[in-house]
């Protein structure tokens, strides 16, 4: 290749430009800024300087929101891929990458915990599996937790982090929404508390079962919440969409949620509400 | 004889349309063509029988939404002595796309409750084309909750293409309006049909679809999104709808295999469009049968039932060899 093609006044290259060492920073994909891994991880996953709350995995969120052992169960249940499913990628083989890179077998991981002296059961969502989809096994574990919640008498947390009813499994997904729904009828009716916690996104068939029934609402800052795509309704009202829109303050506003949370105020937060509901012996837990 | 003629409908169209002219002819001129008539009556039905028994998944796509197709109204207006349409979701609006009301059919006092499409331009325009807001969904809530209070079973005709993807419709809670139907139906204390007469496009359709029985005309399909919806986030092209179709199993015979529905009720020859009449009995049938079937149940049991049978959904497989996410591993991996 000719040499007069590259550059050679050095002035002209960016200077702003950092070399930044690979793994250690993480730049906010909203206000921009660099920030220290490290820093990062102690502030729950959230840009010191615009609030933006990065996306975690289900270990994060047991390991910020519960006080010694998390109890999973039900963490051999696997997918069958039951329609053999194949389009541009094989759904058998996007299974087993998603089980390779995360650790895990499914988009959700179940089991029990404590907050403060409250047992309860919690079932966590992680984006990093297909998206968060619910497929049949998203489904049962659900509903096997519901379960489990109803046997011992103990409130019900969801952390909802999905892009929907998992498109792989057809009628089978959306099946799992009727399920996930009547069982939380029945742990309603057996007087069950259940605090659904959105994080980002929640959409489509997840929104529009188990993660809008919950007793309790809770949405992170920023947070998609909605039922249709912003790409599809766009493509359907042939304009843009307004500033926000589908966004967990926009649901606030339009009643849809009882309240936004920082994820440092998280564990504070399902805490007082517990003691509120299941009597205040752990008031204050920094104490004991 | 029907306007819109799909392609694979079309050798058909020509044989009646010879079939006409033939008839045209004997009784213009006099001839007797009675024997050649027969004749080709019976090609004709040779015709459809083979075309049919051959559809792929995205042929019945097409035959489910179909322009002719009948639509929940058309089927009441057939089986229903009287029906008395309510309106209004007591919030909001009344939405266009979900038709609701008290219907009596032969021995039986039911509530209706129906996506509606219209059957041309103008009416699928005042009818939103049968994709409900949030609003459908609550005024078939109401219209539920008074069949519970007043003992009178529900049954659902489910035809749509999906929920209305809008602004209004998300700022109203078309997620929140869904999971309420789910939760609500799944515990309401009188027996529910649901029968999939067109299209069964995800929460849109689901939302009226909670109940103790799922019956799908033969040429519909249920899915947890359109092929073409699917097509475009997989391939970014919805025109691989087609090959969609076949991979997310579609119709109603896969919805047979995959232990969803109860009963597939069988079209006539060619399809629902082609003879309103039978269809409108064949459903009407299956409605008396299943209401005779749920009215013996005791209430407890019903709804005991009712969400065993949907815990019963879906397939997994359970083993202890693979690896669990215990306590070791909730520390960050990826350091």
């Amino acid at each position: 290749m000719a040499d007069w093609f590259k550059r050679t006044k050095q002035g002209l290259l960016g200077s702003e430009k950092k070399v930044i060492p690979d793994g250690l920073w993480l730049k906010c994909p909203t206000c921009s800024e660099y920030l220290y891994k490290r820093e990062l991880e102690k502030n729950y996953w959230v840009c010191t300087q615009c609030h933006h709350h990065f996306r975690i995995p289900y270990y994060d969120y047991l390991r910020i929101l519960l006080d010694g052992k998390f109890g999973e169960f039900n963490a051999e249940i696997r997918s069958t891929d039951p329609l053999e499913f194949k389009a541009s990628k094989r759904y058998d083989e996007q299974l087993e990458e998603a089980v390779k890179e995360t650790g895990v077998n499914e988009a959700v991981i179940t089991g029990t915990g404590k907050i403060g002296k409250h047992t309860l059961v919690i079932c966590v969502m992680d984006f990093r599996f297909i998206g968060g989809s619910m497929g049949s096994v998203v489904g049962e574990k659900i509903a096997r937790a519901i379960d489990k919640a109803m046997e011992l008498k103990v409130p019900l947390i969801i952390i909802s982090q999905s892009g929907g009813a998992r498109m792989q499994e057809g009628i089978l997904s959306l099946m799992q929404m009727a399920k996930t729904s009547a069982k939380l009828a029945q742990f309603h009716d057996a007087g069950g508390l259940f605090i659904s916690i959105l994080a980002d996104p929640t959409a489509g068939g997840t929104t529009a079962s188990f993660s809008m029934l919950g007793d309790i609402i809770i949405a992170e800052p920023g947070a998609f919440v909605g039922f249709a795509g912003p790409r599809v309704i766009k493509q359907t009202i042939g304009h843009e969409l307004p500033e926000g829109f589908q966004r967990s303050e926009f649901l606030l506003e339009k009643g849809f949620l009882d309240m936004i949370c920082e994820r440092a105020e998280l564990k504070k937060t399902i805490l007082r509400l517990l003691d509120f509901f299941y009597g205040n012996q752990t008031l204050h837990p920094d104490n004991e | 004889m029907s306007e819109i003629i799909l392609d694979f409908e079309k050798p058909i169209v020509e044989l009646e349309k010879k079939i006409e002219e033939m008839y045209e002819m004997s009784s213009l001129e006099n001839v007797d063509l009675s024997a050649d008539i027969q004749k080709a009556e019976e090609k004709l039905n040779r015709t459809i029988a083979k075309i049919h028994s051959n559809l792929t998944r995205w042929q019945r796509v097409q035959l489910a939404r179909h322009p002719d197709r009948p639509t929940t109204l058309d089927y009441l207006s057939r089986i229903c002595a009287d029906f008395i349409e309510i309106h209004g979701d007591r919030y909001f609006s009344d939405d266009k796309a979900v038709v609701a009301g008290f219907a009596t059919i032969d021995d039986f006092q039911c509530v209706v409750i129906g996506h509606q499409k219209g059957s041309n331009t103008k009416e699928n325009l005042f009818r939103n084309f049968g994709m409900p807001h949030p609003e459908g969904y609550r005024k078939a809530l109401r219209a539920m909750k008074l069949a519970e209070k007043f003992h009178k079973p529900v049954v659902t005709f489910i035809d749509t293409q999906g929920a209305y993807p809008g602004i209004g419709a998300e700022e109203r809670g078309q997620a929140e309006a869904i999971a309420r139907n789910l939760f609500e139906m799944s515990r309401l204390k009188t027996p529910i049909i649901c029968i999939i007469i067109g299209e069964g496009a995800s929460g849109g359709a689901l939302g009226i679809g909670v109940g103790d029985r799922i019956l799908l005309l033969e040429n519909t399909w249920y899915s947890v999104i359109s092929p073409e919806g699917c097509a475009s986030i997989l391939y970014h092209d919805s025109s691989k709808a087609p090959i969609v179709a076949e991979a997310l199993k579609v119709t109603a015979r896969d919805l047979e295999s995959l232990g969803i529905s109860d009963e597939i009720l069988p079209e006539p020859l060619g399809g629902a469009h082609r003879n309103q009449e039978q269809t409108a009995q064949t459903i009407k049938n299956a409605i008396l049968k299943y209401l005779t079937e749920l009215k013996a149940i005791p209430m407890d049991e019903l709804i005991r039932q009712r969400v065993e049978k949907y815990s019963k959904m879906g397939t997994w497989s359970e083993s202890n060899d693979a690896p669990a996410a215990n306590q070791s591993s909730i520390s960050r991996k990826n350091e």
